[in-house]
């Protein structure tokens, strides 16, 4: 009887093992499949982002932007006369397995990458990226490193301009004269803005009275960050963090009687879709985005119905950089007339100059429109919301 | 004013810390083992009631009361199913186990709950404490959380008084010679894991009601540094995670406050260096002369 159950154990861990290989086999085959089943030429875009772990917020909403544009853009006549595909991985935020992801990828011949969605990761796949001469496209990668290679842009804004446009806006509106933050030392595109703030914060009128750290093994308990802001008579906190800490901060704070204004950057995107959270915790906090989905310009509504529709969720500025970003590949290959049968090389040398010869009309442009320079970044004015009644509203 | 703001939220912490500890000591001490899933019970133990009462309204305490039962069970059967029958393999192989089943609960709860955080609403209704005049105040959350501790301790002390806590402090001692005395080991040892998993659960709930962010990761870093806290006051001794969660969470808030708060955590494992190097078996714990 006792090696019965031993051998029925043995078995079914056996089970267990060929069924998780089974899953992993299908979905591989699954993807690859419809890419030779097809016949003819198509683009092969990878994508890669955070679907699971603390980020899943942002790579879940780019994949669902990027999805959503590359129908659009399949169902208008592909890029430049070919239909374009999708592979989207996981890279649950960490550095490792976005690698990984990238090998993927790389073996079922992806041809440009609209990725990765978070900073640290994205350096690492970067460097990867640069040693293949492979064309990459961050929505939202924003720390300095992640464009430091020449074949990599990025629609968002980088790390110290957040920090920059941040200092100067409460400089300009005076909405404070003293200023705590609170910031995540062991993250770098948290401690990216806070750099550049602090640096900018001796031009403006405000003064920082407090600049307390945490780090990703310490981010449950902040009463001993709030309580410093506290007693430093700071009337107004700067969060360049992303929204899991601020949620847990806007708490605190309000459970030690501490009402100062809070002033976010766009990791702070998503607070408000955060299962159960008490949105009056987080009324009157203002942050920097370039995109607000209540704008009220045409292709902002359009697609924020859409996706709605869709996915049954309002896009947040992640969405909205992905959606761009897969436009601005569009624009790029057209411009120098790319085709699915040029070596990976080849499509980013000409990637890259279409880069930096194309305005894109994009949802987090403004009205100018997004330029690129050849060093990655890109031109748009950056806009701030206030959230008000639960949801964001442009501020005047 | 603001060093007593400092201390009271270190002592609140560290209380969070001392329950979370206890499981692990007591399930060290008893059956030799670390059960490195302890964290992410207490983490099952929040969705659990984060389930009930935002899905079905249920009363909260309610709700921690089928949590507890819930957590019982679960750490009933992963004795049972994942460790029972490693009971005579090496340390190293039951020390591998129970990281897989940790890893296993953690993405059971991201297929089940998925990844997003969600925010927990506090099931604690007490109101905040406000002292001089408003420039010192207790949250219901820290006042709960200390005085669970507290009763949770007196308990578990008492208990051990009883015939079953003898026949835990019996199999703790020499699991041969206290099933020849006829104590029976299986059930002692089942026994704990459920106490042990019951604690978590509240852990869980105060942990969740005190930092309201209730994600499939939530247990899994409180669950080192209460283990940190065990070993800390001493692994296998009750007092001693009383005792070594209370340090460990004020030394931690204090070190933020006062020196930084970036070296928070660098400082308190360096506390417990230094400690270990001067009493290898924690504050409270007892040498034990091996047997030839």
């Amino acid at each position: 009887m006792k090696n019965g159950k031993k051998i029925l154990s043995v078995l079914l861990a056996g089970a267990m093992v060929l069924g998780m290989a089974g899953c992993g086999n299908s979905s591989n085959s699954g993807t690859s499949g419809s890419a030779s089943g097809s016949g003819e030429a198509t683009f092969k875009i990878g994508g890669i982002g955070p679907i699971t772990g603390a980020a899943a917020v942002y790579g879940q909403a780019v994949k669902n932007a990027t999805e959503l544009a590359i129908d659009e853009i399949n169902a208008a006549g592909g890029i430049n006369g070919y239909q374009v595909e999708l592979n989207y991985q996981d890279d649950e935020h960490d550095a490792e397995k976005s690698v990984n992801a990238y090998n993927t990828l790389k073996d079922w011949g992806m041809q440009a990458l609209l990725g990765t969605v978070t900073s640290t990761p994205c350096i690492a796949v970067a460097n990867e990226a640069a040693a293949d001469n492979m064309f990459m496209l961050t929505p939202s990668g924003s720390a300095v490193e992640c464009v430091a290679n020449d074949n990599v842009f990025r629609v968002c804004f980088s790390d110290p301009n957040q920090g920059l446009a941040s200092a100067q806006y409460i400089g300009e509106n005076k909405l404070a004269t003293k200023v705590a933050v609170i910031y995540d030392s062991s993250d770098v595109y948290s401690s990216g803005i806070y750099e550049k703030f602090a640096e900018e914060a001796k031009n403006q009128d405000f003064e920082i009275v407090a600049a307390e750290a945490f780090t990703a093994d310490n981010n449950k308990d902040f009463s001993t960050q709030i309580q410093k802001a506290k007693d430093a008579g700071a009337d107004l906190v700067f969060l360049p963090i992303y929204y899991t800490e601020a949620s847990l901060i806007l708490d605190q704070a309000n459970k030690t009687g501490y009402a100062p204004k809070f002033f976010g950057c766009d990791g702070m995107d998503g607070i408000l879709s955060v299962e159960n959270f008490d949105t009056s915790l987080a009324e009157g906090v203002m942050l920097l985005t370039p995109f607000a989905a209540d704008a009220e310009d045409e292709a902002t509504q359009n697609f924020v119905s859409t996706f709605k529709e869709k996915y049954g969720d309002t896009p947040n500025q992640f969405a909205a950089d992905a959606y761009d970003g897969m436009y601005a590949i569009k624009a790029a290959f057209e411009a120098e007339k790319v085709t699915p049968d040029m070596s990976v090389s080849d499509i980013c040398e000409a990637a890259k100059t279409g880069m930096t010869s194309i305005t894109v009309n994009g949802l987090t442009a403004g009205e100018d429109g997004i330029t690129w320079t050849a060093d990655g970044e890109p031109n748009k004015s950056p806009k701030a919301v206030v959230i008000t009644d639960g949801a964001y509203k442009a501020m005047q | 004013m603001s060093f007593l703001s400092y201390l009271i939220n270190g002592i609140s912490l560290g209380s969070v810390y001392a329950i979370i500890a206890l499981g692990y000591s007591m399930v060290y001490g008893i059956a030799k083992m670390l059960n490195f899933a302890h964290g992410d019970v207490i983490m099952i133990g929040g969705f659990v009631v984060f389930t009930a009462t935002s899905a079905t309204g249920m009363n909260p305490l309610l709700a921690v009361l089928l949590s507890v039962v819930v957590c019982t069970v679960l750490g009933v059967v992963i004795e049972k199913v994942a460790y029972r029958p490693l009971r005579n393999a090496s340390p190293l192989a039951v020390l591998i186990t129970a990281i897989g089943v940790s890893y296993l609960l953690q993405n059971v709860a991201l297929l089940m709950f998925g990844a997003n955080p969600k925010s927990f609403t506090s099931v604690v209704k007490v109101p905040a404490l406000n002292l001089v005049g408003g420039d010192l105040i207790i949250s219901g959350e820290t006042i709960v959380t200390i005085v669970s501790c507290l009763v949770i301790m007196a308990a578990l002390s008492m208990f051990m008084k009883t015939k079953p806590g003898q026949a835990m402090l019996a199999v703790s001692e020499d699991k041969g010679a206290a099933q020849l005395m006829g104590v029976n080991v299986n059930a002692t040892i089942s026994l704990t894991f459920a106490i042990g998993s019951g604690l978590a659960a509240i852990a869980g709930v105060l942990l969740c009601s005190a930092y309201p962010s209730l994600t499939p990761y939530t247990g899994s870093m409180p669950g080192i540094k209460a283990f940190v806290a065990a070993v800390f006051g001493g692994i296998g001794s009750i007092p001693g995670a009383l005792i070594g969660g209370l340090i460990l969470g004020v030394i931690e808030i204090l070190s933020k406050a006062y020196i930084s708060s970036q070296l928070s955590d660098a400082i308190v494992f360096g506390v417990l260096i230094i400690v270990l190097l001067v009493k290898p078996t924690g504050i409270l714990g007892k040498k034990i002369s091996e047997k030839v």
